[in-house]
């Protein structure tokens, strides 16, 4: 499942990232989307995109495109 | 490339790193207190800030590198981060030691870079900050196990109290005495990835969420709060950057115009004019900026410091992107209404280069306060006062539309470059929110100071220059008036057959379509190095005396033919024209060393002075063919 996919509140693992057309997910790993991290779904801008994700105690804003990269595992869903 | 140039052998450098948010800046300010150097690292875009300081006896330099993520950089300021810790930047020393900031409150994430950091194999020790804000949080940092897990010296401090600085302060002055790790960090990924995890499940027991960040966010980022918010504080940046200043702005104006007359009269003769109109209008000019460069610095300081301008860029980022711009580029744009200089050096924190490149390109249109003195003297001699709908006036209205204007212009100035020669695949946005907090005073009115001072320095050494030089073409050669003529009839043909009115007269092919004569050539030739130099100089090329009567002189003012010089069509060219033209030397400086290269300046320029002529041009037909 996609990092971008998820519904806000809910928490998932990471399990991978995609290499990205720029390098960019080793920038992402880099910032801590490191496999086997527990990510959470904090809140979307109020205009639908980016959206925050708390991950290792820091909240990161990450457009579609970036959170598109990341592939998860859900472990606790929550409608918003 | 490599030249590591040793510093004396009693001269150590040690250089703070760490993550941004992590407090680096105002542990640095607070171990060095005023006594940094602001210089340019060679041949690259960022900037150094050292300072040298007396330890026990011991003189060493600190130097404060950029914020970073990781060593392998993606943004500007993290390459010269890896390659001043690497030692490949030339004439500057590969530190001697390293000082880590990390933020104690989310030291797993900050372990991942301290690894990184333990791999250059430099003598390290480590500061922890916001040590306080972990036991309001209910957690514990033990600070003695971290330091035998990691193999270097930890101190805790809390910045803003001072508490810790002293530990740091003995500790920095003797790196040769500190631990050194036995065993460097695993290097791959997922090995890292369980040394970290291992390290803070013995060192730390877990905070209760920052709910407090979360709380304040649930408003601020509210999808109708939140907006509400954000506008509200736009409102009131531009209200307190306009009105606040105002008043400050004109006693300033007053008391350099009475500080030139008392001049002229007491050194009397060309000296005392070239003093009180040359020197003195010159610098003045610059002068006046300053309570709105002051306040601009305070208000995004502060708004900086607290958290929330990360807050308005993740609030904009949506907006922004259609334009082929990022969140990040808001923060730049809005320092630009008041100077296109700051506003293009804070493009450094963007890391993607192209949107970086767009934001620092669309910069320039953004209304900034040099324009001001030039659209409200326009303004107020040709547009009449009078209610539109409730408080809003006229003249007020024509202000706000030429700021739309610009502002709209700007954006699309940025989506035709970044679907033309910026296109392509681009890094990711990534953007970090900090958690909210009280600033110090001190670290806001050092961001103040350092950002006041260095544009006076910038831009009042550019408009002096101007202004004496256009004061000098001005008078030269000088010609005695026919008989008959009074002060002013005999000032005016004084101009009119100096070098500049000559210049200004030679131009009047170029600048007929536009409706503009030798007096506003001269006035527009003066603004070429900065927009506010137009209205000295056209009091000057006018023969009026002070400011009011530049009003009543520009409205009677006529041609040899006795049409008047300024109407209705070349007041608005003209309007136009400073909305577009890029006459400012100081951002043609800074676009050139941030990109640098002069290819943007260049495109710039030209391109820019192309929109202004043409506008300018458009305007002046459409007003001609109504009237």
């Amino acid at each position: 499942m996609r990092l971008s996919h998820l519904p806000i509140g809910s928490e998932a693992v990471v399990r991978g990232v995609d290499p990205g057309r720029a390098g960019e997910g080793r920038r992402l790993q880099e910032i801590g989307f490191v496999p086997g991290t527990r990510v959470r779904v904090e809140r979307r801008a109020p205009l639908g995109d980016p959206t925050v994700y708390e991950i290792r105690s820091t909240r990161l804003a990450l457009r579609r495109a970036g959170a598109d990269l990341v592939d998860v595992e859900l472990i606790e869903e929550r409608d918003a | 490339m490599k030249a590591p140039t040793l510093a004396p052998a009693d001269e150590l450098q040690v250089a703070l790193v760490g993550s941004p948010n992590a407090g680096k800046t105002s542990i640095f300010n607070a171990l060095t207190g005023m006594r940094t150097k602001t210089a340019n690292y060679p041949g690259v875009t960022v900037s150094r800030r050292e300072a040298t300081v007396n330890i026990e006896g011991r003189h060493l330099t600190l130097v404060d590198l950029p914020g970073t993520y990781g060593l392998e950089p993606v943004s500007p300021d993290e390459e010269v981060v890896a390659h001043a810790l690497h030692g490949e930047i030339e004439g500057v020393a590969r530190p001697d030691a390293l000082v880590m900031v990390a933020d104690a409150t989310s030291l797993d994430r900050s372990l991942f870079l301290i690894a990184e950091f333990l791999e250059l194999d430099l003598p390290t020790c480590l500061v922890l900050t916001m040590i306080d804000e972990v036991s309001t949080r209910h957690g514990t940092v033990d600070i003695d196990r971290l330091s035998a897990a990691l193999g270097i010296p930890v101190v805790g401090v809390v910045g803003h109290r001072g508490i810790g600085l002293d530990t740091v302060r003995s500790m920095i002055a003797n790196p040769s005495g500190w631990e050194r790790p036995i065993l460097a960090p695993p290097a791959g990924l997922r090995e890292r990835s369980a040394w970290v995890d291992s390290i803070v499940s013995t060192v730390v027991s877990p905070l209760d969420a920052d709910t407090k960040t979360r709380r304040i966010d649930a408003v601020l980022l509210h999808p109708v709060l939140g907006v509400l918010v954000f506008a509200t504080a736009m409102l009131g940046f531009f209200q307190s950057i306009f009105t606040l200043a105002t008043p400050i702005v004109d006693r300033l104006e007053a008391a350099l115009g009475s500080l030139a007359d008392a001049t002229r009269t007491a050194i009397g003769g060309t000296l005392g004019e070239f003093v009180a109109d040359g020197v003195i209008a010159g610098v003045g000019s610059v002068l006046v900026f300053l309570p709105q460069i002051v306040l601009l610095f305070l208000i995004i300081g502060l708004l900086e410091r607290v958290g929330y301008m990360a807050r308005a860029a993740l609030l904009a980022d949506r907006v922004m992107g259609r334009f082929g711009l990022e969140g990040r580029s808001f923060v730049a744009m809005l320092s630009s209404f008041a100077c296109a200089v700051p506003g293009i050096m804070s493009t450094r924190t963007i890391p993607n280069e192209k949107h970086r490149l767009a934001t620092m390109m669309a910069a320039p249109l953004m209304t900034c306060s040099a324009r001001l003195p030039v659209f409200t003297l326009l303004i107020s001699a040709f547009v009449s006062d009078r209610a539109v709908l409730g408080p809003i006036r006229s003249q007020g209205l024509t202000l706000f539309g030429l700021y739309l204007l610009g502002s709209v212009s700007g954006l699309a100035y940025a989506a035709v470059l970044s679907r033309t020669m910026l296109a392509g695949p681009s890094a990711p946005f990534i953007m970090e929110l900090p958690p909210y907090r009280r600033p110090t005073a001190r670290a806001v009115l050092l961001h103040v100071w350092e950002g006041a001072w260095s544009f006076v320095r910038k831009a009042g050494t550019i408009i002096l220059v101007t202004s004496v030089g256009l004061w000098a073409l001005l008078n030269v050669p000088s010609s005695t008036p026919p008989p008959g003529f009074d002060d002013a009839q005999a000032a005016s043909y004084q101009m009119e057959n100096s070098v500049a009115g000559g210049i200004g007269k030679a131009m009047e092919p170029a600048f007929a379509p536009l409706g503009f004569e030798w007096r506003t050539n001269v006035a527009i030739l003066g603004s070429l190095a900065a927009r506010e130099v137009f209205v000295s100089t056209l009091s000057i090329t006018t023969a009026a005396e002070g400011e009011e009567a530049l009003t009543d002189r520009i409205q009677t003012l006529e041609r040899p033919d006795g049409t008047k010089v300024f109407n209705a069509a070349t007041v608005g060219a003209l309007l136009v024209f400073f909305v577009y033209a890029l006459q400012c030397f100081s951002t043609v400086a800074v676009l050139r060393r941030e990109s640098n290269s002069w290819k943007w300046p260049t495109l710039a320029m030209g391109s820019m002075f192309a929109l202004a002529y043409l506008a300018a041009y458009v305007t002046h037909t459409l007003i001609e063919a109504v009237s």
